[in-house]
């Protein structure tokens, strides 16, 4: 977070001294996004809360955690293939799951099956690339989701 | 403003329905409604206030700077280790969804452009733009994106390939809808 400040801070004054109106520019398309995406968020943040409420952390953990082993995998993979959140938005809703229990292995299939395999969006795929193609290269990421997240568990159980 | 308000109806609702809801425990004495409100919704909404905007200033800066032309000039059908590196960068200087990228792919490959490239451009757009990348930092810390941004680099090459090898001499084209 800290980081995340300093950083941001530095970028800002370096744009100023080399072009502030370039900068301004940036900082109000900046804002103008984040007030786009703003009722968003907020709504899945209610929803989220809700779901946490009525959804003990014991279940979490259990299903979706450390111990879950591979179902909480697959699980997670087909949730990301399916869903179409935008990162803005599955970010900070992640963030929320591993504080409620999820492991990280589990949230990074999530993560990279919701960025590369797109089960809902194949049509618009196939209007570029074919029947075909689509079909492969979804089937192909799906499998390198589940083996991310695989050595993703490796390195966080050492 | 207007746009915003008209685009975001649902999520709008949402926020008017939970905000009565709030307002209606609170002043009957509803457990849930206050548990779900003080200790769910705002320690999350705090956090997102103090990070989103942060983030959102530097993804606008990144936007202004990064210009995609200037890249794109210099990806033609060349090859090679340099052509990976080069469209590995062109598609983390970008933003927004999975099927964003594949108008920037139907121009990749009408420029010229290799299989393997299109694909390796499709796959590094999905996992590891810029603006993403601070998200995920800001929420899930630098480990988990740093593993991560190194586990999936090696997939999208390899799949990149794979998809070079079924494609290549099979009248590979795209078209545009």
């Amino acid at each position: 977070m800290k980081l995340l400040v300093v950083i941001a801070v530095i970028a800002i004054l370096v744009s100023i001294f080399t072009d502030p109106k370039k900068t301004w520019l940036g900082i109000k398309k900046g804002f103008l996004m984040f007030l786009k995406i703003a009722p968003a968020i907020l709504a899945v943040l209610i929803m989220v809360s809700v779901v946490l409420y009525m959804l003990p952390n014991e279940i979490i953990i259990k299903y979706l955690g450390e111990e879950a082993g591979f179902s909480g995998y697959v699980f997670a993979a087909i949730a990301g293939s399916v869903a179409l959140i935008p990162g803005f938005i599955a970010y900070p809703m992640s963030g929320i799951l591993v504080k409620s229990g999820v492991s990280y292995p589990v949230i990074a299939v999530f993560i990279t099956t919701l960025m590369m395999v797109g089960f809902l969006t194949m049509p618009i795929e196939m209007k570029y690339f074919g029947k075909k193609v689509p079909l492969i290269r979804n089937g192909l990421y799906f499998i390198a989701a589940l083996l991310i997240g695989g050595l993703i568990g490796i390195f966080y159980s050492l | 403003m207007k746009a915003i308000l008209r685009k975001n109806k649902l999520s709008l609702t949402v926020v008017l329905l939970f905000t009565v809801f709030t307002v209606v425990s609170v002043y009957i004495g509803f457990k849930p409604g206050v548990i779900i409100f003080k200790k769910h919704f705002f320690s999350f909404l705090m956090e997102m206030l103090l990070f989103l905007p942060i983030m959102f200033i530097l993804i606008g800066l990144g936007d202004v700077w990064i210009s995609r032309e200037k890249v794109e000039k210099h990806i033609g059908s060349d090859s090679g280790f340099k052509g990976i590196l080069l469209v590995i960068f062109l598609s983390m200087a970008q933003v927004g969804p999975l099927y964003g990228a594949f108008p920037v792919t139907y121009l990749l490959w009408k420029k010229g452009a290799g299989i393997r490239n299109i694909f390796i451009y499709i796959g590094a757009f999905c996992t590891i733009k810029i603006p993403m990348l601070t998200f995920e930092i800001g929420f899930l810390g630098w480990k988990f994106s740093l593993l991560r941004t190194l586990f999936s680099l090696p997939f999208i090459i390899l799949i990149a390939v794979i998809m070079e090898r079924i494609l290549k001499n099979k009248n590979f084209r795209m078209q545009q809808p």
